[in-house]
């Protein structure tokens, strides 16, 4: 996740428009040839030769560290073997995938893992935002002090978080009951995790303080690229705040909210840690990833859990095209582009 | 990201960073390689416990007299995240697993694809000799000693004597589920039982399941495919009857959806406690806690300890067995070396050090007569009784998926039902462990 974005600028930048004036019909042509066409100049050239120098080692080491597992994990998904019996291993097929999709467990984890997703993913966008648009206004003094405060929790290791969110609810250690017994519905007895709901508003409400900055941070970046001319002028023609907030500075950074809600997205659906501490995946929070991890980490059943994570690999893959060709997320168009 | 924002600093930062990725790396590079092992070096994975394994560890060392030192490497804290790791790395082949410290349940799986070496005839001899009997049961996979039985674990039930007294129990006497039941009620206390989903659920469905006269897998040497449970039977039903009144009348209070052993003691010494089924460890903590000033004295003399409540009053209970084994990694390099200190470790002079150390309580009933242990341990004697009685847990290579399914169909307390918990709990199992259902 977080290796994405550095490879994302070093790519990014062979193909920045230079002091030339081709830079719309280049965008045309990249999308249909993949090739340098010959109108590029010598400096361009040598410049995209340069970013596949610098990229290319990160990108092949990227191919062996992750390509070689899934193709294993493709392979061993075909077959019905447990770690423990050795000698049964026997090729059956797509019955793992089978197995599966006929399994209600299965439907429900998804359900469960969409619901974490679209809620903590929406929820973290509103908050994201009136974040980054409080860093970007603060005033210079306090701006790094700001940003450093806000960035905290995204810099604590979510296996801690977890258990700081985990002791602060359960019924026995937990002072949440007991700070927040004037609303309706919290008591002394109240057992956040005996439930389902419950439990999964902790588990989210955990997930959310703590990714909250990274979508921040992206959208930030975002907010840098709407040249203030804009607003300015549109503050001259007299548009509300709201006004040049929908008309003016959304728009303008749309292509950053695409990014930080793909990110978040692809993140928040492979959920664990939160849930693994918690719960481990009792009384309806079970999510894909615990499922896969069950089988095969805890029952050593290697094809069946593999047949699992190459059915959630899949669903990560579909948010990415939905993403990406459906709501045309552009991951290179980091310059303002649209 | 606007290249301009990048400052100069960061550039300058680089060759430093660059070094800190080296040595990163270096270092991971250098711990990928197992414990470094000199010829008669012995390495033995233990579980988290006071330091107790650590110490035998040292002194039979020093006690071989150079034949062999034994170096200890710590084991994760649960059980389960103990077996998962034990069983990777002996299906990996890693020679380093010369002595593991096993939890009884887990023994057949790893016996039975052969993972476990051979345990010498001499030493399985010299190492069951008055060694009480759920704890060979424990060390065996078809009729074989497979490991070494170490210590041994049972719960016992504790309660609170002026609870007793007032609800009019005569704890002289074994109690039954229904009096301690009746007893949470009328006194408006709350019961310390285990109704977390994780392993202390099977525990608990398996000590009310034996209690009752029936098991939960009738042959346990069965394949996955012709395996069948012993849930759907009269004594199941009796065991949902338990669990189910616990959790739908409240008499385990309302955290007992999510409470494990650690969770019941602390309601137990609150002012809600009443009885409580739980380990040994009991005593020692409670001691402890009166001892830095958190708890009163008086607590501790209202504690009472005896045998596990019974199902029915003229049927003798089956209480909870846990405890330590050790075994033999098949591809360990020095496993005669291993067997010679493991007959170290387990001696019944160790067992004892080990019991008033550490408050894990002997396999052997030899072990008993130390006379520092009826100081440390009042309840002693009671724990050898219940060793005695106890039954362990399904012997079955597919432990895992047996409790596992158990715990997703018998939590919470309060959605068991007796008349369908049973039926649908064997079903559920029956249908992961023949690969038609996902766990």
């Amino acid at each position: 996740m977080t290796s994405a974005i550095p490879a994302k600028t070093t790519t990014a930048s062979p193909g920045e428009p230079g002091p030339s004036l081709e830079a719309g019909s280049r965008n045309g042509n990249r999308a249909k040839t993949g090739r340098v066409p010959r109108q590029y100049s010598d400096r361009t050239r040598a410049e995209r030769r340069l970013g596949w120098i610098l990229a290319g080692p990160a990108f092949i080491i990227m191919l062996l560290v992750t390509l070689y597992p899934i193709l294993q994990a493709i392979y061993e998904s075909l077959f019905r073997f447990r770690l423990t019996a050795p000698d049964e291993r026997a090729f059956i097929g797509l019955e793992n995938y089978i197995v599966i999709l006929t399994d209600p467990v299965w439907w429900s984890g998804l359900w469960t893992t969409v619901l974490i997703t679209v809620i903590t993913v929406a929820v973290e966008l509103v908050l994201g935002f009136a974040l980054a648009l409080v860093m970007h206004k603060a005033l210079k003094s306090v701006r790094g002090a700001l940003r450093t405060a806000i960035l905290v929790p995204y810099g604590i290791i979510t296996v801690v978080s977890a258990f700081a969110w985990f002791y602060a609810f359960d019924i026995n250690s937990g002072y949440v009951n007991s700070w927040f017994a004037w609303l309706p519905g919290i008591d002394e007895n109240l057992n956040w995790f005996a439930q389902g709901p419950t439990a999964l508003f902790v588990i989210m409400a955990s997930e959310i303080w703590k990714t909250t900055p990274f979508i921040s941070l992206l959208l930030l970046a975002g907010l840098a690229q709407v040249p203030d001319e804009l607003s300015e002028a549109a503050k001259v023609d007299g548009a509300t705040w709201w006004e040049q907030m929908r008309k003016v500075i959304i728009p303008n950074m749309k292509a950053a909210i695409m990014v930080a809600v793909l990110f978040r997205a692809l993140d928040a659906f492979r959920i664990f840690d939160n849930v693994f501490i918690m719960t481990n995946g009792a009384y309806g929070t079970e999510v894909l990833s615990l499922l896969a991890y069950r089988q095969s980490i805890s029952r050593l059943e290697i094809g069946l859990g593999s047949a699992v994570s190459v059915l959630l690999f899949l669903c990560v893959l579909l948010i990415c095209f939905v993403a990406i060709k459906l709501f045309k997320v552009d991951l290179a168009g980091s310059q303002g582009g649209k | 990201m606007p290249v301009s924002r990048r400052t100069p600093g960061a550039v300058k930062r680089r060759p430093k960073s660059a070094a800190l990725a080296g040595l990163v790396m270096g270092t991971l590079v250098m711990s990928g390689c197992g414990p470094a092992s000199a010829d008669n070096t012995l390495t033995w994975y233990i579980n988290p416990d006071a330091g107790g394994q650590a110490a035998i560890a040292q002194k039979c060392s020093d006690e071989s007299g150079g034949r062999y030192s034994i170096e200890t490497s710590l084991l994760p804290n649960d059980a389960a995240s103990q077996r998962e790791q034990l069983a990777r790395r002996l299906a990996a082949g890693d020679t380093s697993l010369d002595i593991m410290s096993l939890d009884p349940p887990f023994v057949p799986e790893l016996a039975e694809p052969g993972f476990l070496a051979p345990v010498p005839e001499d030493v399985a001899e010299a190492t069951t000799e008055n060694v009480v009997e759920g704890a060979i049961a424990g060390a065996t996979w078809k009729d074989e000693l497979v490991t070494v039985p170490f210590w041994a674990n049972t719960q016992i039930l504790w309660y609170r004597k002026s609870v007793a007294q007032a609800a009019g129990i005569d704890v002289t006497q074994p109690v039954t589920w229904e009096q301690v039941m009746e007893a949470a009620r009328t006194q408006e206390k709350t019961l310390g039982v285990q109704g977390q989903q994780g392993e202390s659920m099977t525990v608990w469905v398996n000590a009310l399941v034996e209690s009752a006269g029936g098991s939960i897998i009738v042959d346990p040497e069965a394949t996955a495919e012709t395996v069948e449970l012993g849930l759907d039977t009269e004594a199941g039903v009796a065991a949902a009857e338990v669990i189910s009144t616990i959790g739908k009348d409240g008499l385990g209070g309302p955290g007992l959806p999510t409470q494990d052993e650690s969770a019941s003691l602390i309601g137990f010494q609150g002012d809600a406690g009443s009885f409580m089924v739980n380990w040994p460890f009991v005593w020692p903590a409670t001691v402890a806690a009166v001892e830095a000033g958190t708890l009163d004295q008086a607590v501790l003399d209202d504690i009472g300890w005896g045998i596990y409540p019974r199902m029915t009053e003229d049927q003798e209970a089956a209480p909870p067995l846990g405890g330590i084994n050790l075994g033999v990694g098949a591809q360990s390099d020095n496993p005669e070396l291993a067997y010679e200190a493991i007959e170290c470790i387990v001696s019944v002079e160790n067992q004892s050090e080990y019991f008033v150390t550490n408050g894990n309580p002997p396999a052997n009933t030899e072990a008993y007569e130390d006379p520092r242990i009826e100081e440390s341990f009042p309840m002693a004697d009671t724990i050898r009784d219940s060793l005695q009685a106890a039954a362990p847990r399904p012997q079955t290579p597919f432990y895992n998926e047996v409790s596992t399914g158990i715990q997703q169909t018998w939590a919470p307390p309060s959605a068991v039902d007796p008349d369908s918990t049973p039926a649908s709990s064997s079903d559920f199992i029956t249908s992961v462990l023949r690969g038609e259902q996902l766990l």
